[in-house]
């Protein structure tokens, strides 16, 4: 099977102006300008199938908003291949931009003062999307996003949430075939996060959209994602199944333990994270964890016993602090 | 060509929506940007009537047409500035408007010229007004308003072309406001803004005749209300649409160039 992204040996570097603080070098700079070389992506390779939803992860600065700039057409990389269904984004043809759309959490693209319904008008326009589609795609969407009693309200008197919902109703108007989604829940509550992460699972799944995702949510990792790449300083660390990088980047495992008495010292047994009057939870090397088990249940009376992997924000953590301290 | 069409039409009625949303305020900022003309209306009425009746060629009601039709010419000229370029960029909403297969030129021209229709309906009474205050003398011909409705919209056009040029500077640099005014600075007095063209040095007027700016103010004030002909009327068109196919050809070639800087920074 044809990928859906291709990008080989992609990097984007940009030249910095620096300088000292001070007049003194203010005035230098005037006439002897220094320059820093940023790389924000470094050679990174990957590649994604149709249909899949994909988890690019990384810490901020990490390069994952510079490559899905490059991958959308607005970025020229410095070097490397990209090629998303057969186009090469920085030749920002008509055809490839009616095939894809970016939502970044953070911009809007309706109108502020119009309710949502005159501004989908004109997204129908833009795209030249045949009036009877048209209405059929907007009217799905609302219902799924139940929009309905909001669609005719000015967009300006909108909650985040809601404006965020009109946002991706908006972007996903002409059906892309491949979406990037960079922080689309951003600053949202959980609920509405929930709606949004919903929605983009109905729509990859009934449309078959290829996704690339970037949160800072490992909800929305978790819930959407089966596979993750992470970058960091513009190089992957990490591209596979999100369960691998549990393996692969996690020693330990979680227990929860639920006593009768809280007072119990369990220092023995592993580290002791929390204790919430009679929970405690510790954290047990992987390779210890059923002996541990075993013995905390035959030393002592136990009301409750949970064995899980470590949260993945804890994961993700611990693969960007053990990178800093190798560097 | 259809779905550029239906975008204008789109675009236009989205900026109709909204400006109608704003109808006082925009009543209010028109109100405002009437003090300009007025204080060059009372200058040169003054200077007409201390000289005789005349000044440059002109009485005291030419005048009055002049800066009348002026309140308009200056409404249709407001285009998408450079300064909104730049905050577009710096902001990232650009990045937004990059991602549509149309380009974002064309989402100005249209937005504008949405807003423009609702402009021409609220400067009606505001020119009833002037009109009453200040008596212009106007003799117009059918030709000279086929010309000069279609002027306006040219001169709409190449300021769009000019100021989009300008606001393409922040794409290598993003503090260029005062190249701007510079270019405000000539614009006022080589389009005919601050005194008709034909009250200027000789050597100012050959200097227009070789430079966009009064094709964009003087030549559709003075289609309407000056005594050209038919040939000058339709020659002064014939220049307009020159300046917007080589500005448009002009807009592509540094468009090419612009968009390999676009850094994005702002989104």
């Amino acid at each position: 099977m044809t990928p859906t992204i291709s990008v080989s040996k992609l990097s984007k570097h940009y030249k910095v102006p620096e300088r000292e603080g001070g007049m003194k070098a203010a005035v230098i700079s005037l006439f002897n300008r220094k320059y820093r070389t940023v790389k924000a992506v470094d050679d990174i390779s990957f590649s994604i199938e149709p249909g899949e939803i994909v988890g690019f992860l990384g810490p901020n600065g990490a390069g994952k908003t510079t490559t899905l700039k490059v991958l959308s057409g607005l970025l020229h990389p410095t070097s490397g291949a990209v090629n998303v269904l057969g186009y090469e984004p920085t030749k920002r043809s008509h055809d490839y931009l009616r095939q894809v759309a970016l939502v970044m959490g953070n911009r809007n693209q309706l109108s502020w003062d119009l309710p949502a319904i005159d501004s989908f008008e004109l997204q129908r326009a833009i795209y030249g999307i045949p009036v009877l589609e048209f209405k059929k795609t907007r009217d799905d969407f609302i219902d799924l996003l139940e929009l309905k009693d909001l669609v005719n309200k000015p967009i300006r008197n909108l909650s985040l949430g809601e404006r965020m919902k009109m946002e991706i109703v908006g972007a996903l108007l002409h059906r892309p075939k491949v979406l990037f989604l960079d922080e689309p829940t951003i600053g949202l509550d959980v609920t509405m996060q929930r709606r949004i992460r919903a929605f983009i699972k109905e729509y990859n799944q009934r449309w078959g959209a290829t996704v690339l995702l970037t949160s800072h949510y490992m909800a929305d990792v978790e819930a959407l994602c089966k596979r993750v790449i992470v970058i960091h300083h513009g190089h992957t660390l990490f591209d596979g199944e999100l369960s691998s990088l549990v393996t692969q980047f996690s020693s330990f495992k979680t227990l929860g333990v639920t006593l009768p008495n809280p007072e119990v010292d369990l220092s023995q047994y592993g580290e002791v994270l929390t204790r919430d009057g009679a929970r405690v939870t510790l954290r047990v090397a992987k390779a210890k964890t059923s002996q541990v088990t075993a013995n905390l249940l035959s030393d002592l009376q136990v009301d409750d016993l949970t064995v899980e992997d470590t949260p993945i924000d804890d994961v993700i953590d611990s693969v960007f602090t053990s990178t800093e301290e190798t560097k | 060509m259809r779905r550029y069409i239906d975008f204008y039409l789109a675009s236009m009625k989205i900026a109709i929506l909204g400006q109608i949303q704003y109808s006082v305020a925009n009543y209010f900022y028109m109100i405002g940007m009437i003090t300009e003309p007025v204080i060059y209306l009372v200058v040169w009425t003054t200077i007409a009537k201390q000289q005789g009746g005349m000044a440059g060629g002109y009485t005291a009601g030419a005048f009055a047409a002049y800066y009348i039709i002026w309140t308009l010419v200056r409404n249709m000229n407001i285009v998408f500035t450079p300064y909104g370029w730049e905050w577009r960029i710096r902001e990232g909403q650009l990045s937004m408007e990059l991602m549509r297969p149309i380009h974002p030129i064309h989402g100005d021209v249209a937005y504008f010229a949405g807003w423009k229709t609702v402009v021409i309906f609220l400067w009606l009474p505001l020119a009833a007004i002037l009109s009453w205050i200040f008596k212009p003398d106007f003799d117009i011909r059918w030709m000279e308003v086929i010309v000069f409705f279609l002027a306006i919209w040219g001169a709409y056009l190449i300021r769009t072309i000019l100021l989009s040029l300008l606001g393409m500077i922040t794409f290598w640099t993003t503090r260029v406001s005062a190249i701007f005014e510079l270019y405000f600075g000539l614009e006022l007095i080589l389009s005919g803004r601050l005194v008709p063209m034909t009250i200027m040095p000789p050597w100012v007027q050959n200097l227009s005749n070789y430079l966009p700016f009064k094709w964009t103010f003087f030549f559709p004030i003075e289609a309407l209300v000056g005594n050209m002909t038919d040939i000058q009327l339709w020659s002064g068109f014939g220049m307009q649409v020159l300046w917007i196919a080589s500005g448009t050809l002009f807009l592509n070639l540094i468009w090419k160039s612009a968009i390999k800087q676009y850094s994005a920074v702002g989104g």
